[in-house]
């Protein structure tokens, strides 16, 4: 019931239909609905999302790298501290990385100032929390396998032997 | 001025050259009429060739193509098809498998020597061995044995001036590909009469049901056949020219001599593109083949609903749907097509009489454009 295949179409495309992903993969309908569903279920697919280039869109948004040192004691290990920072909506991503430091944490903001705020007030403040280093995004090139920028044409000839 | 030579003069042009030109002169157009995929190549095997050309590495190679690749060649052709070539001496670089099959033909020919070709095939094959000063014996094949070449047209072709057959499977532009016990007569007819197989396989990693049958791994074949085949499809580097020929040492040798006085060797960085290609790319290769074989399925049965019945094609990136049921020619069909829907296909009369009738589509386009393309077709059968 787990199926790669399918998997990767709607990762590709997620608004794919079942009907045509039934063409695409020589499977019927039926089977690959059926498919779709137990793996939604078993929360192998955890949602449908859009990538917006909100940037695109006119909107302005501010996201920041956070590294955080965190020092672990009884009873307050790394998922103790890192849920406590995931739980704030600001925060887009938390990671425990290898290396100096030992969380990354990615904040999203309206502005410069209100994500140096978050990060001065609330993650450096926290219970465990040693240090924090923060860099700010300048420009997203790639995100999630997705290129920003402009999509490269198709400079084949259009008709070839 | 002298006129030209007579063979080249004799030789028509490309049936596709001249609706390439029709279709170069409009905008807008929805083509599935590439032959090359739609991928670019992929980084890895870029990034490689760019870090050759810092080293510097712009020079000549030996005649025969670098040894590290052709041992990575030897290689691979071990891993994946259980075949031996010894890269010292029966594996040669070419710049692609055009000019492979170019030279297999000028080493094995001598003049009015003839050459078996089943139909319908790739554009390049009757002019090769035309060039060659041999003599082209095209067979027609179709639908109804999913064009694919019977044994005993073969046989009854065979004459005392035959000197080689040529085989494209899988096959540009039917995506035909031959069953084993097919495969294996016609190997067996070669045998009886002493003759060459050209083995043009361009094609192989792209089959998506059941494996490749590699020509030379059939009983009796290893020792008369020319193996071409190239990196132009399977890793998306036509623009690279770049491929090789696998046979026995002597005929390799005599290619050799010829791609020696007219090529010298093939491009430098593209064989260092090609090293990294076999070593690390088979990932990238298997991603485009799942997403040809998904195309595949979609355009098969999208042709077939509209009422352009095609045939499920085993391998490449092409289908050949009938058109006989519109009344029309397949030129008629492509250029109304054109005009009218602004879709390009390529009349199958392009790769031999027995194409009349028929269209090829190639996949090597996304999905969604084969969708948009499908729905004009649709339109445009409907108007008819
Ligand atoms: C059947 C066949 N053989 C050979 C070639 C040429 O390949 P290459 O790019 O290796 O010269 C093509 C390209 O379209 C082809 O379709």
């Amino acid at each position: 019931m787990i199926d790669h295949e399918i998997l990767r179409i709607l990762e590709r495309d997620a608004r794919t239909s079942p009907a045509q992903i039934a063409v695409m993969t020589g499977k019927s309908e039926e089977e690959v609905r059926q498919a779709i569903k137990h793996m939604e279920e078993s929360g192998i697919i955890r949602r449908y999302k859009t990538v917006v280039d909100w940037e695109r869109a006119g909107v302005e948004r501010v996201f920041a790298f956070i590294d955080v040192r965190v020092s672990p004691s009884r009873g307050v290990g790394f998922d103790d501290v890192a849920r406590r920072i995931y739980k704030y909506p600001e925060v887009h991503s938390v990671y425990l990385v290898s290396g100096d430091y030992d969380l990354r944490v990615v904040v999203e903001g309206e502005n410069m100032r209100e994500v140096a705020f978050f990060v001065a007030e609330k993650l450096a403040t926290l219970e465990g929390v040693l240090s924090t280093r923060s860099s700010f995004l300048l420009k997203k090139y790639k995100d999630d396998g997705d290129v920003y920028e402009e999509p490269e044409q198709d400079d084949r000839l259009a008709v070839t032997p | 001025m002298r006129s030209i030579s007579k063979i080249v003069q004799s030789t028509p042009p490309s049936g596709i050259r001249r609706f390439f030109d029709i279709v170069s002169t409009m905008e807008d157009v929805l083509s599935l009429g590439v032959g090359e995929p739609d991928f670019d190549t992929p980084w890895c095997i870029r990034e490689a060739c760019i870090y050759s050309l810092e080293r510097g590495h712009t020079h000549y190679t030996s005649n025969y193509g670098m040894l590290e690749l052709r041992r990575a060649i030897s290689e691979s052709l071990y891993k994946r098809e259980g075949l031996w070539y010894d890269p010292e001496k029966q594996l040669l670089i070419t710049v692609g498998v055009s000019e492979g099959m170019d030279i297999a033909m000028r080493a094995v020919l001598n003049p009015g020597d003839e050459v078996i070709i089943p139909e319908p095939c790739f554009v390049s094959y009757q002019p090769c061995v035309l060039f060659a000063g041999g003599k082209p014996v095209p067979i027609s094949t179709c639908e109804e044995n999913g064009f694919i070449v019977r044994p005993e047209q073969i046989r009854d072709a065979v004459t005392a001036n035959t000197k080689a057959i040529l085989l494209g499977y899988p096959a540009n532009p039917t995506g035909a590909v031959a069953p084993r016990d097919i495969l294996e007569e016609i190997v067996n007819i070669a045998c009886k009469f002493d003759l060459f197989i050209i083995s043009d396989e361009i094609y192989g990693r792209l089959t998506y049901e059941g494996k490749h049958i590699s020509i030379p791994t059939l009983p009796g074949a290893y020792e008369r056949t020319i193996l071409l085949d190239g990196f132009s499809k399977a890793y998306a580097m036509t623009g690279w020219r770049i491929g090789f020929a696998a046979g026995p040492a002597e005929v390799v040798e005599a290619m050799m001599k010829i791609h020696q006085y007219t090529i010298m060797c093939a491009p430098t960085m593209s064989q260092f593109a090609a090293i990294e290609a076999i070593r690390n790319a088979d990932r990238e290769c298997e991603e485009m083949v799942e997403q040809y074989n998904q195309r595949r399925r979609v355009i098969v049965k999208g042709l077939n609903d509209i009422g352009l019945p095609c045939l499920m094609p085993k391998g490449a990136f092409y289908v050949f749907p009938s058109i006989k049921r519109t009344g029309l020619s397949s030129d008629e069909f492509c250029e109304r097509l054109l005009f009218e829907e602004k879709v390009a296909v390529v009349p199958g009369n392009a790769f031999g009489k027995c194409g009349e009738g028929y269209i090829r589509c190639s996949y090597a386009t996304s999905l969604d454009k084969i969708n948009q393309a499908l729905e004009r077709i649709a339109r445009f059968v409907s108007r008819l």
